[in-house]
């Protein structure tokens, strides 16, 4: 036996209690992995130091007159421009075939994010010459188990179909998307925005927002001015921002899953920081007759401290690895299941085990100290005297 | 024979709310190693007091208190723990064993402050078990074992690390008489065959019969003829 035999004796005392307080660490740090891995996903896009986005000042999900991308891409300091609209497309089912399809403009948008849109020159011509020609990431392609020339029916959750009156449409999949990690194209599907102008029943000749190209990073704080005083005081007024930032706000407009995230975990940490603590201090006390026998063997009021602090640590440190691991089993089950989904493909980051180690000593040193410092100022006389 | 303890002009009170109780008052006394002294008193007379005092789990407020010569009032929080696992075993009335450890486990925890390897650990375990008769029970814990059983497991814990003095308090106290009466023949034994000094708190008159005398302490005072024999 040694000091951490007794301390891991000491935390199995009342397994029920102890599993009750491990669960609770596990959904806290399984929920603050999913967040970190998320924000991670969204932070390793690629992004161009010199490609900017134009959208609504008023958020992204309100569109902007087709005008104003002409406008846009003449004004000094833009080298090209291309336009984008979200279809809300889905394929089959709106949950599980939900997909983020992006009418563009074709030509324009191979030029604006040439790096990621490395695909053979026969797609991409097919691309260009059929309105209904559809592109996609290759693992959505796998998903689905759609081939080359194949008529895929996509659903869109907003728009409806003027020519047949319903909200499908039909497109012809002429080429595949290769996608390594951090792809700007990541679960992308791609149409034609005149093809998808034409046949909607509202909103024509509008546009979702306007991603460009300026001739060198140290003019896109005077072109960003410049394209918004342009528009200031009209109907659309535009806020124009660098790519870093207009990836996390659309990552965010996709329901603000950061903020909830966040709000949920740093919830759930203060309630868990309450119940460990607590408990610690609960358990301590129960134990105080112990605690006064251990200093009478001659175990020093130091030694008690670290190991009733060694305890709130393992214990934490137990939660947060069955949380960490329970998130990278999850990521993994949902990577293999739903490649290719909509959205950025989320996989288990690495940085969360360095920042889940860091938070499990804080959560164990916080919950632990209170307790520990209990037990090190506790008298013996006093421990004895207490029933 | 020599003395091991030696207390000289020992001041000891408490402050209970606005009252300070004085407990000790100048008080004096030797005891010599190898001797077995029952104290018996009154409740409230100073008995445990006197023993947290031997045992260095309180300060006196004056007066000095000598352990084979040594002043233990003088020593730090740090030195007193290392002094009072290497010097003292204790014996409590509610043998104070951990529940979540087997016996054996109990009885080792005084020596996981020692250097000693853990085999010679589970060596020195197994001898301390054997002295009292429980070789066989080592690997059962605290809850599976009788009264007189878990009290022999607190005498192996108290004299694993072969201290010079066994403080006893009320040792027998939650015992039946015939368990207690096996308890204190256990104690007596090891006074004689090991020397152990042993220094007994108790209540019980029969108890009190298996220590080579008995001291009476009422009010902070011993009675000095007792004292002086």
């Amino acid at each position: 036996m040694n000091d951490l035999a007794l301390v891991n004796k000491n935390l199995w005392r009342k397994p029920v209690r102890t599993i009750l307080l491990i669960v609770s660490i596990t959904i806290a740090f399984l929920i603050l992995s999913l967040m970190l891995s998320f924000n991670s996903a969204i932070s390793n896009f690629h992004t161009l130091p010199t490609r900017m986005v134009t959208l609504s000042k008023i958020n992204f999900t309100e569109s902007l007159p087709i005008a104003h991308y002409d406008r846009i891409a003449r004004t000094e300091g833009v080298r090209v421009a291309t336009h984008m609209n979200w279809f809300g497309g889905y394929y089959q089912d709106p949950v599980r075939g939900f997909m983020p399809v992006f009418a563009v403009d074709p030509q324009t948008y191979f030029q604006v994010y040439s790096e990621d849109l490395q695909i053979p020159d026969a797609e991409r011509e097919a691309f260009f010459n059929d309105r209904t020609a559809m592109l996609v990431a290759e693992p959505v392609a796998e998903r689905w188990g759609w081939r080359v020339g194949q008529r895929i029916p996509i659903n869109s959750n907003i728009f409806t179909n003027g020519s047949t009156g319903n909200s499908v449409w039909e497109f012809t999949l002429v080429g595949t998307i290769p996608t390594p990690s951090g792809s700007s194209q990541t679960g992308s599907v791609l149409i034609h925005y005149d093809y998808f102008n034409e046949t909607i029943t509202f909103g024509r000749d509008r546009i979702g927002w306007v991603p460009f190209l300026t001739t060198s990073s140290e003019v896109n704080d005077q072109v960003a001015n410049a394209i918004d005083q342009r528009f200031a005081n009209s109907q659309d007024e535009t806020s124009t921002q660098d790519e870093a930032t207009f990836n996390k706000s659309f990552a965010a407009q996709l329901g603000n899953i950061g903020l909830v995230v966040t709000l949920v975990v740093s919830a759930a940490f203060i309630a868990i920081l309450l119940i460990v603590g607590t408990t610690m201090a609960l358990a301590v006390r129960e134990r105080t007759r112990e605690v006064g026998v251990m200093k009478t063997l001659g175990f020093s009021s130091a030694r008690v401290l670290r190991m009733v602090l060694a305890e709130s640590i393992l214990l934490s440190v137990l939660g947060a690895a069955f949380g960490v691991g329970a998130a990278a089993l999850l990521l993994s089950a949902l990577s293999g299941a739903g490649g290719g989904g909509g959205g950025p493909q989320i996989s288990f980051a690495p940085i969360v085990i360095a920042w889940a180690g860091v938070i499990a000593l804080l959560l164990g040193l916080v919950t632990g100290l209170p307790p520990a410092l209990q037990a090190y100022r506790m008298r013996i006389v006093d421990a004895f005297a207490r029933r | 024979m020599t003395d091991l303890i030696r207390l000289t002009d020992v001041e000891k009170s408490y402050v209970r709310g606005k009252e300070k109780i004085a407990i000790f008052d100048k008080l004096t006394m030797r005891i010599a190693e190898g001797d077995f002294v029952a104290i018996m008193g009154p409740s409230g007379s100073g008995k445990t007091t006197l023993l947290n005092l031997l045992g260095g789990t309180d300060r006196p407020d004056k007066g000095s208190i000598e352990f084979d010569g040594k002043h233990i009032e003088k020593l730090s929080e740090g030195q007193l723990t290392a002094w009072r696992s290497a010097n003292v075993g204790f014996i409590f009335q509610f043998y104070n064993l951990m529940p979540i450890l087997t016996a054996a486990q109990n009885v080792e925890l005084p020596l996981l402050l020692t250097k000693l390897s853990p085999k010679k650990r589970r060596e020195n375990v197994a001898t301390a078990l054997k002295i009292v008769g429980l070789e066989d029970r080592a690997k059962h814990r605290p809850r599976e074992m009788s009264g007189g059983q878990q009290q022999r497991v607190a005498i192996a814990r108290a004299i694993v690390s072969d201290p010079k003095l066994l403080l006893c308090d009320e040792p027998t106290g939650d015992l039946d008489r015939a368990t207690a009466d096996e308890i204190l023949a256990t104690l007596q034994t090891l006074n004689r065959e090991l020397g152990k000094t042993i220094i007994m708190v108790t209540h019980d008159a029969e108890a009190a019969k298996f220590a080579k005398r008995t001291l009476h302490l009422d009010k902070g005072r011993f009675d000095e003829r007792e004292l002086a024999a």
